[in-house]
């Protein structure tokens, strides 16, 4: 006896695609109990902090809304480019473009606006264009010079977070700092509408209506058709007239503007400063938010609102179990690797056959 | 009639039950508790010594290695919400976070180390650790046989400044000619780059270790090449280099949380800046170690008493800068003002503070 992989010949249906998301989930879920049983602590009670501060209280839901908002953005830039099998690994470095091109305008471009009605759409224009600049400059060097884009969108984020890093080291470093590593705070005019003391603002409504813009686009133009197409089958793409050079860098250019809204939202919307470190990674739990969506810009609000949620729960469990904060991390990766052991089951089936 | 009784009395078991209720802290911490440093000093002095002193009284939690910056504003909306009402937050680079939060909820209490904004519902604590730094850089000038001090340092804020200038300045006491050499890690606690900037020290000479740092990896350093460490936070630092270890400046957080946590469950903490020296024992040198001859341990312990009586003042002029600009003249104190934003190295430091 011996095992056999084989491919499958149907499609999977939605149903056994459902079944294996929440699989997936449930199996890194029960991993993540070993490991805390491991720790010492009582993984019940881990799952029931997990789950019930940030999805069961409205302090709790409020901050999980919050931590959405810029998963979300980032997420649905990624879903554009993923579409096109792009593997834009770069939205962190595009989301990190975004909020510098967002504190450069509220700061030190446009500081002298004082109407916010004027001053958030040039800073919500500056952060997504100088993103779509990062986002274009891996698509421009994939269609002229064919560079891989998984490696240039990977590089360019450490240059992003470093270029940040030399700005709020150096000359960006406001006033009454105290030669401490962050900038001066953004002017009244550059703050998001707050609707509630606990920090619902605008950038989370405008995350949710991305998704539609996003859908319409892909699901209704030219633009998205020939995205789909040339995700498929580049060659046939060409064949029907598709510039699919051209497709790469604009799906790279508009993969790019998101994330770097998304940074321009946190910026004016949660953090009025920026600081090295301001994003825990956002850009990259993306990839996997995107991946686990299965790339369909509503069930990512889903997975990215599910994503924000256990960033809170995760907290939750280190103040009140003290498991360490390295488990956050170890918890994203099982999910991502359950997921992509999942994926290959639905396209290929394990078999035992006599030797 | 029955209804309204059984109301009264839930109503007066709740009651009971918040009165009853222990006041709930929560601390949040830059590093692991276990470092041997800064984290472990607020962890000893803060959760433990609160624990001994109030028992039932209080409920603790705390959490480890929050990021400072835009990370730890969740943790402490998550600790204010779950009904913690006093909040320790341990890092500099909390403040922004803390404002923030204690905006959103006015009633719960945060107290902010090394901080300078205030607010109704925020306060600041810290100590004078120039002094005993002094004290230690005495030793540090009488041990050197380079003349040349290496100093580790994490961010040029003025809290690190300060204790650079009152390091110098003890060196100098004994030795005028020596000088001290700092590197900036950019990190409050990053073992292998407090490492790295340590060995490149010693290559460059130095033959006494010094550091602003929470992890003891300068000692290990100083330890792997032959020569004299001074630690940091806490005494557990000598454990990393027995031939090298001369002593630390260290904490003892207990002199502030203690009392601090009995006027917030008393009801009578009020918003201050609290900024104490060795007198209120919030902050000390470290024992000695055998390495330290008798006599320069007795010219310590001397100053030692000269500052706790207030004799004696570190930052007493003349003091000159870099340049051999007059900061101070003599007879002079400079005032709290000036060493809570100090930006400029006394003569004798090499090294340079990053402008805008």
């Amino acid at each position: 006896m011996r095992l056999k992989i084989e491919k499958r010949h149907e499609n999977a249906s939605t149903f056994s695609v459902l079944l294996m998301s929440i699989l997936s989930v449930v199996v890194s879920l029960v991993i993540l109990g070993f490991i805390i049983l491991s720790l010492g602590k009582n993984p019940i009670e881990a799952y029931i902090q997990l789950v019930s501060w940030p999805l069961g209280t409205i302090a709790g839901l409020t901050q999980t809304l919050i931590s959405m908002m810029p998963l979300l953005f980032t997420s649905l830039g990624l879903v554009i480019a993923f579409k096109m099998k792009l593997w834009n690994i770069g939205a962190e470095g595009q989301f990190y473009m975004g909020a510098f091109g967002a504190t450069w305008g509220a700061l030190f471009l446009f500081n002298h606006i004082s109407n916010p009605w004027i001053m958030l759409p040039l800073l919500a224009l500056l952060g997504a264009g100088i993103g779509a600049g990062w986002g274009a400059l891996a698509g421009v060097m994939k269609a002229q010079l064919g560079v891989n884009e998984i490696l240039s969108t990977l590089m360019l984020n450490y240059v992003a977070i470093y270029w940040v890093n030399y700005l709020v080291y150096g000359p960006w470093k406001g006033a009454g700092s105290y030669n401490f590593p962050i900038t001066a705070t953004f002017p009244k005019s550059a703050i998001l509408p707050q609707y509630t003391a606990n920090g619902i603002n605008l950038g989370i409504f405008l995350a949710i209506a991305t998704s539609f813009f996003v859908y319409y686009l892909l699901r209704w133009t030219r633009f998205g058709f020939e995205i789909d197409i040339a995700g498929d089958n580049p060659k046939a793409a060409e064949y029907a007239g598709v510039n699919v050079k051209k497709m790469v860098i604009i799906v790279m250019i508009v993969s790019g503007a998101l994330s770097g809204l998304g940074g321009m939202m946190q910026m004016s919307g949660v953090l009025f400063r920026l600081q090295p470190n301001f994003s825990p990674g956002y850009g990259y739990t993306a990839i996997i938010i995107a991946l686990l969506a299965r790339l369909n810009p509503f069930v990512t609000v889903a997975v990215a609102f599910l994503f924000g949620g256990l960033i809170v729960g995760t907290q939750q469990i280190q103040l009140f179990l003290q498991i360490p904060f390295s488990l956050v991390n170890a918890f994203q990766g099982l999910l991502l690797f359950s997921f992509v052991a999942g994926e290959a089951l639905l396209h290929y089936k394990l078999r035992w056959v006599r030797a | 009639m029955k209804y309204r009784f059984a109301f009264l009395v839930a109503l007066l078991l709740i009651g009971v039950l918040a009165f009853a209720s222990p006041l709930k802290i929560g601390f949040i911490f830059v590093g692991p508790i276990n470092d041997n440093g800064w984290t472990q000093a607020h962890y000893d002095g803060g959760v433990l010594a609160l624990k001994k002193a109030f028992g039932d009284k209080v409920q603790i939690t705390y959490i480890e290695n929050v990021p400072e910056g835009a990370p730890s504003l969740n943790v402490l909306n998550s600790l204010a919400s779950r009904g913690f009402k006093l909040i320790y937050a341990t890092s500099f680079g909390y403040m922004n976070q803390v404002m923030q939060a204690a905006k959103k909820h006015p009633n719960v209490i945060f107290e902010m180390c090394s901080g300078y904004e205030l607010a109704s519902n925020v306060g600041e604590y810290f100590g004078r650790m120039y002094e005993p730094r002094y004290l230690s850089g005495l030793i540090a000038g009488a041990m050197t046989k380079s003349g040349k001090i290496g100093y580790v340092a994490a961010y040029p804020t003025p809290e690190v400044v300060r204790g650079i200038n009152a390091f110098t300045l003890g060196v100098r006491a004994v030795n005028p000619r020596a000088t001290v050499h700092v590197v900036w890690t950019y990190s409050w606690y990053d073992p292998p780059v407090e490492k790295e900037a340590a060995l490149s020290l010693i290559n460059a000479g130095c033959d006494v270790m010094a550091q602003h740092q929470d992890s003891p990896a300068a000692v290990e350093a100083a330890q792997s090449k032959g020569v004299y460490a001074i630690g940091y936070d806490s005494p557990n630092m000598g454990k990393f280099g027995p031939d090298a270890y001369l002593t630390s400046p260290i904490w003892d957080w207990s002199a502030f949380y203690v009392p601090n946590t009995k006027e917030v469950l008393d009801g009578t903490w009020k918003s201050e800046a609290y900024w104490k020296g060795m007198k209120s024992g919030i902050v000390k040198l470290a024992p000695m170690s055998k390495l330290v001859p008798l006599s320069v341990k007795k010219l310590v312990t001397a100053m030692k008493d000269e500052i706790i009586s207030g004799r004696f003042h570190v930052f007493e002029g003349p003091i000159y800068d870099q340049n051999g600009k007059l900061r101070i003249p003599a007879g002079k104190i400079m005032s709290d003002d000036a060493l809570l934003s100090m930006q400029w190295f006394v003569n004798g430091v090499v090294g340079k503070i990053p402008k805008k």
